[in-house]
């Protein structure tokens, strides 16, 4: 499955899409970003409502193609430049963590 | 081949800055076309340690050298050492502010990552005088 088919498929709302043929396979929630870097699989969507500017360098670093920002957070232009600039898509997802992880689990 | 040798000097207590030196070994590794198992873990343990001197260290000094069969990276400080080197590698373990966790940090894992990524590193720190950490990934 695509960023975009992610997207559409769950109702996300597209922020930013880096690359709409990037695979997602799979995902990991969690907000503290060491737990992130040190456990999430390269090509999951990390799902979190931390929206700081780290948050997508450790996308980076761990080769995850897409962020999912829960309950609608938004990230500030800093964390958007460097989502454009760094190749990260963002999607914001209107739900809490858990339910936003629930539509992900039904689609992947 | 001969090894490649790159250098950075890491900006302290500024968060939005961390993470360029180990973005730019990324993209010379990945342009250099190695495996990209072997780019993600340098990647990371780079990243940790990075992040590591940013939180604890006021910055300091980045040497990596690429070579055919390994990427070795030394991270020099002039941060004020690690007390206990068996406690700062228990997962869980921090001494990181609050200021700091709030950013999603300090979460006890910048060690242990490190560790979990690379195939050898050693720690020479000493208390009041810095800390220098050097990290061997095998290709």
């Amino acid at each position: 499955m695509t960023v975009t088919e992610l997207a559409a498929a769950c109702g996300f709302t597209p922020i930013h899409i880096a690359d709409e043929t990037a695979p997602i396979k799979g995902a990991y929630a969690c907000d503290l970003l060491s737990w992130v870097i040190g456990r999430a699989e390269e090509g999951a969507a990390l799902v979190t409502v931390m929206t700081n500017v780290n948050v997508i360098a450790v996308s980076v670093m761990a080769e995850l193609p897409c962020v999912v920002l829960c309950e609608s957070v938004t990230p500030d232009e800093v964390t958007l430049q460097k989502a454009r600039d760094q190749g990260v898509s963002i999607l914001s997802s209107s739900k809490p963590t858990y339910e936003t992880c629930l539509a992900i689990g039904k689609v992947l | 081949m001969e090894p490649i040798k790159l250098s950075f000097n890491v900006d302290g207590e500024n968060f939005v800055s961390a993470g360029e030196a180990s973005t730019a070994v990324k993209t010379t590794l990945k342009k250099m076309g190695f495996p990209g198992d072997t780019v993600r873990r340098v990647a990371i343990a780079m990243y940790e340690a990075e992040i590591n001197m940013v939180i604890h260290a006021h910055g300091g000094t980045v040497d990596v050298e690429i070579c055919p069969d390994k990427i070795v990276i030394v991270l020099a400080d002039k941060g004020p050492g690690i007390p206990n080197i068996d406690l700062a590698m228990q997962e869980g373990y921090s001494t990181a502010p609050d200021d700091v966790r709030s950013l999603g940090f300090g979460a006890g894992m910048g060690l242990p990552n490190i560790k979990k990524y690379s195939d050898d590193l050693e720690i020479e720190t000493e208390l009041g005088v810095g800390t220098t950490l050097t990290i061997t990934i095998n290709c």
